[in-house]
């Protein structure tokens, strides 16, 4: 990539103006470094990503409303977070978590659980239990 | 409390953080020289593992793999440590500031809060350095930053023991001995012969053939998985071969960069040659991903523009193999 072609595009970096290093060749075809506000392809990979999780925030809403799982599953989503990534937050094995996602069991869980719950996803356990907040 | 430590910006955060604390203890190495003794340029593909629930592709070696073959190669002593609790990784840091000993870390870049929020991914193999303390903050130089930045205490635990794949559990790191004279030139021909070998990996994941295996796999996916996740498996690679830290293209230009300052070290013209072709290499990642993007923009689901990408993607592979082949004997 030659210094002069180095992408200057807008994007999700632009607004915090922040800006990445790399690496370019100068008009002598030496080595240098340049920085780049972003590049369009990168931005529409990135998006696309970030459209995928709120798609997923909305559909985890939608069942929560609908009785079919528990909020846990909102606010891991919310969280970017996987079964894999939660389990090992609150320190529980995988399928126990997953228990936790039925409403019926969320119901009966102690507040020893929920807290760790809570901590995990940075709120208070009244706004977990609570799906007005969702 | 502040240590003497002066912060570069660099491309990819391992890079950066062992070439700044090196350059802090006196030992003068570049971003893409620490990228290349340390053998950091790698292709694998391990579609049985989910990384944002597509098959994971990596465009370098293990977390720490960098920085350790970089020791080891110029025979440098460095301290890494894990910790199982909070208060024991505090001590044990703030020890190390008081000494006036700038501090590397591996932190999960969820929780970093001077990260743009679109780039908190539960990402457990970052790196930065700390350099002081105040009575509520630490001081960080984080190396992908244009400058140095703070985080409170409480949010520096939190990245310290950040959970999930790759868990850093605390660790921190930094060069306890460093020799006066280092021999460069033998280091930097372990690195490449090592890169070499890793490229020419006789596995169908690693490598060359793990490019050529993606290729393959590329041209099934809007079959096999429905346009719609084919286009995330694809942005999710462009992410991984793009997104900061890497320099572009998929690492290509910063080892471009390391053969060129080679090239001069070891005195060695081929080498110089071999830096431009590199080069070019990297310019044809770059299109890979604007075409790469183009389907997941247009949503287009046509299989000939996925068999169009999987094309070029093997014409890459084909024409790095030739390179590291070439690369092996120009400097055996």
């Amino acid at each position: 990539m030659e210094k002069e072609k180095v992408p200057q595009d807008k994007g999700n970096l632009t607004q915090n103006n922040l800006k990445e290093l790399v690496y370019a060749t100068d008009e002598n075809g030496n080595y240098t470094t340049a920085l780049s506000t972003g590049w369009e392809p990168k931005t529409i990979a990135l998006s696309n990503s970030i459209e995928e999780i709120n798609e997923r925030i909305a559909e985890a809403r939608q069942q929560v409303e609908n009785g079919e799982v528990s909020p846990i599953c909102y606010f891991m989503e919310v969280n970017k977070m996987d079964l894999t990534i939660l389990s090992s937050y609150v320190g529980l094995w995988k399928w126990r978590v997953k228990r936790h996602f039925k409403p019926a069991v969320f119901a009966k869980l102690n507040d020893k659980t929920l807290q760790k719950y809570a901590d995990a996803f940075g709120i208070s356990i009244a706004e977990l239990k609570n799906s007005k907040t969702i | 409390m502040q240590t003497t430590f002066t912060h570069h910006q660099s491309a990819h955060c391992e890079n950066g953080v062992a070439s700044n604390l090196l350059k802090n203890s006196g030992l003068n190495l570049s971003e893409p020289m620490v990228f290349g003794i340390g053998s950091g340029l790698f292709f694998v593909y391990l579609p049985f593992i989910k990384v944002n629930y597509a098959p994971a592709i990596s465009y370098r070696t293990l977390p720490g793999q960098i920085f350790n073959k970089v020791a080891s190669r110029l025979h440098l002593k460095i301290k890494r440590q894990k910790f199982s609790s909070v208060s024991n990784a505090n001590k044990a840091l703030d020890e190390n500031l008081k000494n006036n000993i700038p501090t590397g870390l591996q932190v999960g870049v969820y929780h970093l809060s001077y990260f743009p929020d679109e780039y908190r991914f539960h990402f457990n193999a970052h790196n930065l350095v700390v350099y002081g303390k105040t009575e509520t903050d630490y001081l960080i130089s984080d190396p992908v930053m244009e400058n140095v930045t703070t985080l409170t205490h409480d949010e520096l635990d939190k990245v310290r023991f950040a959970k999930g794949a790759f868990a850093p559990r605390g660790q921190m790191y930094y060069p306890i001995n460093i020799p006066t004279t280092v021999d460069l030139k033998s280091a930097i021909i372990k690195g490449i012969k090592n890169t070499c070998r890793d490229m020419l990996a006789p596995m169908p994941i690693i490598g060359v053939r793990g490019i050529k295996f993606v290729s393959r796999q590329i041209r099934k996916w809007p079959v096999k998985h429905g346009t719609k996740k084919a286009n995330h498996y694809l942005a999710q690679m462009v992410r991984m071969q793009e997104e900061i830290g890497t320099g572009g293209g998929g690492f290509r230009f910063i080892y471009a960069a390391f053969l060129q300052e080679a090239s001069v070290i070891l005195n060695n013209e081929e080498l110089k040659n071999l830096s431009k072709e590199m080069t070019q290499i990297g310019d044809s990642w770059r299109d890979f991903a604007v075409e790469a993007s183009r389907i997941y923009k247009n949503r287009s689901a046509k299989e000939d523009a996925y068999n169009t990408i999987a094309d070029e993607l093997l014409s890459i592979a084909n024409r790095e193999e030739i390179f590291f082949k070439k690369l092996k004997k120009a400097i055996s």
